[in-house]
Formats: structure tokens, C-alpha cells, sequence
């Protein structure tokens, strides 16, 4: 987002009205998820200023109720508020994830440029270490990470960027390998460029808009992933409000009827990676037409 | 045929190798000393290092290697520090709960992802096919530890109709003799209809749970399969010879479109032996996904050592049970071996 100069506050809304319009007569789905997107990232901006209750301050007076006009999403078993801790726990969510995919587009996107643009022995080794990691299930090894590692939210991110990295180190690859000896590429180098130079300034730049689908459509399965395995135990510890570990405390009262602890967490959890999944497909669409499934 | 099976366990054997190393790799890579870890907290240093020695640990890593290896071929996988039973033993006993409930999982889903895919891809744009789209755009959101929660509060507690989700069997059943391991097909080997009926009532959710969840893969690759497949010339000529739909559809059109779907269960195996630790605990399923996870809340790392070790060698070996039945649907691939 860029700083809307103050003095033309019309002119900035107005164009962002004009845009989204476009967008959502563009593609309905893709607009709708988009404004889906819109309200998990303000979620998890103002989200914690703006929630009527503390999440953590527990009023065992109001425990276990259902849904109610005071309390949206009715309150847990130590009667802290469902809604507050929902909305709250949006931020580390999706920082996880975002922090995720960052990490793995950083570590998979340049290992698998390398590999396609300089082939030989970088190919291998990278070929090598992506196969290794494809030949685990890979939520198993997201645990077997985290176990060894270390139970923290870091360790809980780099296991999810690990797991992801052969499908980014692929995809880089061969994008980067149709590209070595392109047009540009090749007047780059006649004009003196080092390879390394034309891999940041040429390759790089040209494969970003298929590397952006691929954060995205990654974004849904990297917060299922950490939501998973804080789901079992691992990562964040409570009374930290996070979807997966609030669904894990609400599955005791799913049996005996109160299902609002987990039901809220859990289809918080859903609707982001729904959106996220949606506006995967949507900029595939745009940026790729011909892969449409 | 068997050159095939040959070549393919050939090029199994360089995963196998990479998971030994990695598996090997994260014991190392556990924080802070891993004997004072493996003596547990109250331990003296005399203990530490008698267990620093027993553990091989003052050995360079090439020998701890070797050691690790040596006991792997043996079926050592080390023991539990909060039960101290060997891990293989107890990964052997619970082995056969994950799989029935896998397997039962995999078949449910094929069998409405199948159909349901070769219908959206025969009638393109239909209800059918909106249908299809939804389900498996919905079906990869759903968190499948949440998937599992709805349908038990759904169908045990609002409706009554599934049992309590407490493990395999009610405490009032017995589990029968032994022969596969797996309650029901062991419980139909014995012919005792009442246990067969009683773990198949524990099974269903936890296996309808699976299926929900590894249904949207299965149905978008049968969708895509079918129809480049109804597209192609063949097809076009089958139809113009008057064969009857169901000819064309069946018989032509999907036998081609199954060798794709067969490839994408690869993938479908990698999700469904995940979300198989989580459907276990939402379930109190005994199998090696609880173990596993029990072990991680008490931080003992040999049992999660050996149940990533023993899921990553089923996943290497399953790939290949995929890679050879890719071989016997499709002839071209014998003939290129």
C-alpha cells in the first residue's frame, strides 16, 4: 500500500472503488475473496484494539455460556470471551503464515533460480535435497522438526517453510531454466553482466508473478499446516489465543455440547484458508490462464 | 514386469537413504546435549556421561551413524523414556489402527470422488459440476481436526447415531483374535458379526473425516483427467462407431484418465498419513499418529524419531506400490522398461 496524500482523500478512495470494481465484475469469486483478504489483514491489524474483551482476562461467572448478545461467539471455560480471542488470535495466524511463505519463497525461490539457471552440479544438490523432503509425508515431518528443533513459533515456521520447499524450489527451477538463454538474458550478458547480477536483475524480476501465485495458493495450506500442528501441541502455548490450539481446547466440550469453543476458532480457520485458496486460483487465472483446472 | 518392479525399487533406494540421513539429522539437531537429554532433568553428570557413552554419543558422527544404521537393519528404533519400552514393538502393535483407518478413509473417498468426478466432467457447467467445484474447493479449506469435531458433535452428540469417540471398540466389546490386526476384517475372519459391527460404528467418523478431506484431490484430477481424455481423438472415433455412452465413458475414456488420478494418490498418500495424526487425536484412535503425539507433549524423542522413520518408509513404499501399478494399467510404460 502507498501513502494516499492526504489533501486528495476523493480522488484515493475513488480510485480504489474504481479498481475494485473492476476486479469484481473481472471475476466474481476472485472479488469476493479479495474482500475476504481485505477483513483477515484488518483483523489482524486493529483486531486487538477493537475487541469488546480482554482474551486472556477469564470471568469464571460467565463460563461456558452460548452465543449471546454480550458475547458473539458465547465464552470458553475459564468465561474468556470467544469472539476477543478469535479476532485476536487472527494476527498471529497470519503472521505465521505470511512469515512462512516469505521464509520459503526466500530459500526455495533463489536455491531453485540457481538450479535452472546454472544447471550442473547446483541442480543436483538442490534436485537432491527437494527429494529428500518429498519422500516424507509432510506434516510428519513438520512434526519430526518441531520435535527436534524445538516447540516455538520460529521453529513452528521454519518446519512449515522447509516442508514447502520442493515446490517452490520446482517451480523456480523451471521457469529459470526456460528462461536461461532467453532473449534478454543473453543481451544482458553482452552488455557485461555478471551471472549472478543477471539472475537478481532479469530472471528473478520475470518469474515473480508465477512465484506470487504460488505464495498464495501456498498461504492456505502454510496456516492449515502451523494450525495443525499447534492443533497437537506444538508451537504456541495457552493461553496465547491461536485458531488451531483453540479448536484443541474446545474438542473436550464438542462431546458434551458446547461447541462454540472450537466451532468459532475452527471456521475462522476455514474462511482464511478458503480465501486464501480463492485468491490462489484467482491470480493463477490472471496471470496464467492456461493452467485452469 | 519384473525388470519394472526391479528398476523401480532401484530408484526407491536413494529416498530410503535420504530419510535415514534425516531422520538421523534431527536427533543431532536436538537442542542443548542430547545425553543430558536422553538422562532426563534429574540426572547427575556421571549419569550424563554414562549414558553419553552407552549412546555411542562420544564417537564422531560418521560412527554414531554407522551405529544408528546398524540398529535400524536390526528393527531397533531405541526405547521409550516415559514407558521404556522398546519403540518398534509398541510401533508394531498400534501399526495396524492407523491402517485400517487410512485404508477405509482412502477407499470412502475414492468411491464418491471417482463418480463424482467422471459425472462433472461428462456434463461440463451442469449442477453436477458446480457441485464439484465447491465441494473440492471447500473440501482443501477444511481443517480436518475440525472436519472430525463437527461430525462428532453432528452425529454423537445432536443425533446420537455414532458412538462416543473413544478409540476402536466400546469398553463393553472385546477386540478379536489377531490375524491381520485390522478389527474388520479379523472380526469377519472370526465370524463375529457383533464386533465387526461395533468397530465399524467406531470407524466410520474418523474414516468419513479422512475421506472429506483427501476428496477435493481425487475428484479435481478425475475431473481434469476425464476431461482431456473426452476431448481426444479416440473418443471421438468410439463415439462416431456407435458405441453406447457407457462404453465411451467407461471402458475408453476412463481407463486413460485413471493413470493420472493413480499418480496424484502419491500426493494424496502424503496428506492423508499427515492428517491421519490429527484425525487420531480428535478421536483417541490408538494408532501410531497418538503415540507420536503423546510422545511430543512428554518431549521423548525416540518414539517420534521412529514414527517419522516408519511413516516416511511406508510413504517411500507406497510411492513405489504407485509408480508399479502405473506400470500394469498403463502397457506403454512396460514396454519403454
Amino acid at each position: 500500500m502507498t501513502d494516499t496524500p492526504v489533501q486528495a482523500p476523493t480522488h484515493g478512495i475513488a480510485a480504489i472503488i474504481k479498481h475494485s470494481r473492476y476486479v469484481i465484475a473481472e471475476n466474481k469469486v476472485t472479488g469476493f475473496s479479495f474482500g475476504l483478504f481485505v477483513l483477515i489483514v484488518l483483523a489482524a491489524v486493529i483486531g486487538p484494539y477493537v475487541v469488546p474483551y480482554d482474551p486472556l482476562a477469564s470471568a469464571t461467572s460467565v463460563a461456558l455460556k452460548p452465543p449471546s448478545a454480550a458475547h458473539w461467539f458465547g465464552t470458553d471455560q475459564l468465561g474468556r470471551d470467544v469472539f476477543s480471542r478469535v479476532i485476536v488470535a487472527t494476527r498471529l495466524d497470519f503472521f505465521i503464515a505470511v512469515a512462512s511463505v516469505a521464509l520459503v519463497f526466500a530459500m526455495g525461490g533463489l536455491a531453485g533460480v540457481a538450479a535452472g539457471f546454472f544447471g550442473g552440479w547446483v541442480d543436483r544438490v538442490v534436485g537432491r535435497i527437494a527429494d529428500t523432503i518429498m519422500a516424507f509425508p509432510l506434516f510428519v515431518l513438520a512434526m519430526g522438526i518441531v520435535a527436534a528443533l524445538g516447540n516455538s513459533v520460529q521453529n513452528i515456521i521454519l518446519a512449515t517453510a522447509i516442508v514447502n520447499f520442493p515446490l517452490y524450489a520446482r517451480i523456480a527451477r523451471s521457469e529459470a531454466n526456460i528462461r536461461r538463454d532467453a532473449g534478454f538474458v543473453q543481451a544482458a550478458r553482452l552488455s557485461g553482466n555478471g551471472d549472478i547480477r543477471i539472475v537478481l536483475t532479469q530472471v528473478l524480476p520475470n518469474i515473480m508473478p508465477i512465484m506470487i501465485v504460488q505464495m498464495s495458493l501456498t498461504m492456505g495450506y502454510a496456516i492449515l499446516n502451523a494450525a495443525g500442528l499447534s492443533f497437537i501441541g506444538l508451537g504456541v502455548r495457552p493461553p496465547t489465543p491461536e485458531w488451531g490450539i483453540m479448536v484443541a481446547e474446545g474438542a473436550a466440550f464438542m462431546v458434551s455440547g458446547e461447541w462454540w469453543i472450537a466451532f468459532f476458532p475452527g471456521l475462522a480457520l476455514m474462511i482464511a484458508v478458503f480465501c486464501f485458496n480463492l485468491l490462489g486460483d484467482g491470480l493463477r487465472d490472471i496471470v496464467d490462464p492456461q493452467r485452469r483446472t | 514386469m519384473l525388470t519394472l518392479i526391479f528398476k523401480r525399487m532401484l530408484m526407491a533406494i536413494p529416498s530410503l537413504i535420504g530419510v535415514v540421513i534425516v531422520t538421523f539429522l534431527l536427533t543431532r539437531a536436538l537442542p542443548g546435549d542430547p545425553a543430558a537429554y536422553f538422562a532426563g532433568p534429574a540426572a547427575t553428570k556421571e549419569a550424563v556421561e554414562q549414558i553419553r557413552v552407552k549412546l555411542g554419543l562420544d564417537q564422531p558422527l560418521i560412527v554414531q551413524f554407522g551405529r544408528y544404521v546398524t540398529d535400524l537393519a536390526k528393527g531397533d528404533l531405541g526405547s521409550s523414556l516415559t514407558t521404556g519400552q522398546p519403540v518398534a514393538k509398541e510401533i508394531r502393535a498400534r501399526l495396524p489402527a492407523s491402517a485400517e483407518l487410512t485404508l477405509l478413509g482412502l477407499i470412502v473417498s475414492m468411491a464418491v470422488a471417482i463418480p463424482l468426478g467422471i459425472l462433472a466432467a461428462t456434463k461440463p457447467g451442469s449442477m453436477i459440476d458446480h457441485a464439484c467445484r465447491v465441494i473440492t474447493t471447500a473440501g482443501v479449506s477444511l481443517p480436518v481436526f475440525f472436519t472430525g469435531l463437527i461430525l462428532v458433535y453432528l452425529f454423537y452428540y445432536q443425533l446420537g447415531w455414532a458412538p462416543a469417540p473413544l478409540g476402536r471398540l466400546d469398553i463393553f466389546t472385546s477386540p478379536p483374535k489377531s490375524i491381520t490386526g485390522l478389527y474388520l476384517i479379523d472380526s469377519l475372519l472370526a465370524g463375529n458379526l457383533e464386533v465387526f459391527w461395533a468397530s465399524l460404528k467406531q470407524l466410520i467418523l474418523p474414516a468419513l473425516t479422512l475421506a472429506i478431506f483427501s476428496l477435493a484431490p481425487i475428484a479435481r484430477m478425475t475431473r481434469a483427467a476425464m476431461l482431456a481424455v473426452l476431448a481426444s481423438d479416440f473418443v471421438r472415433t468410439a463415439r462416431a462407431s456407435g458405441l453406447s455412452e457407457f462404453t465411451v465413458i467407461v471402458t475408453y475414456a476412463f481407463r486413460n484418465a485413471m493413470l493420472p488420478v493413480i499418480t496424484t494418490l502419491g500426493m494424496v498418500f502424503s496428506f492423508l498419513l499427515g492428517a491421519n495424526v490429527l484425525v487420531e487425536k480428535v478421536f483417541a484412535w490408538p494408532g501410531i499418529g497418538s503415540f507420536a503425539v503423546e510422545a511430543l507433549i512428554a518431549s521423548d524423542f525416540a518414539p517420534v524419531q521412529g514414527f517419522v522413520l516408519t511413516m516416511a518408509i511406508m510413504y517411500v513404499a507406497l510411492n513405489l506400490l504407485i509408480d508399479v501399478l502405473y506400470g500394469l494399467i498403463d502397457p506403454r510404460v512396460r514396454v519403454e522398461a
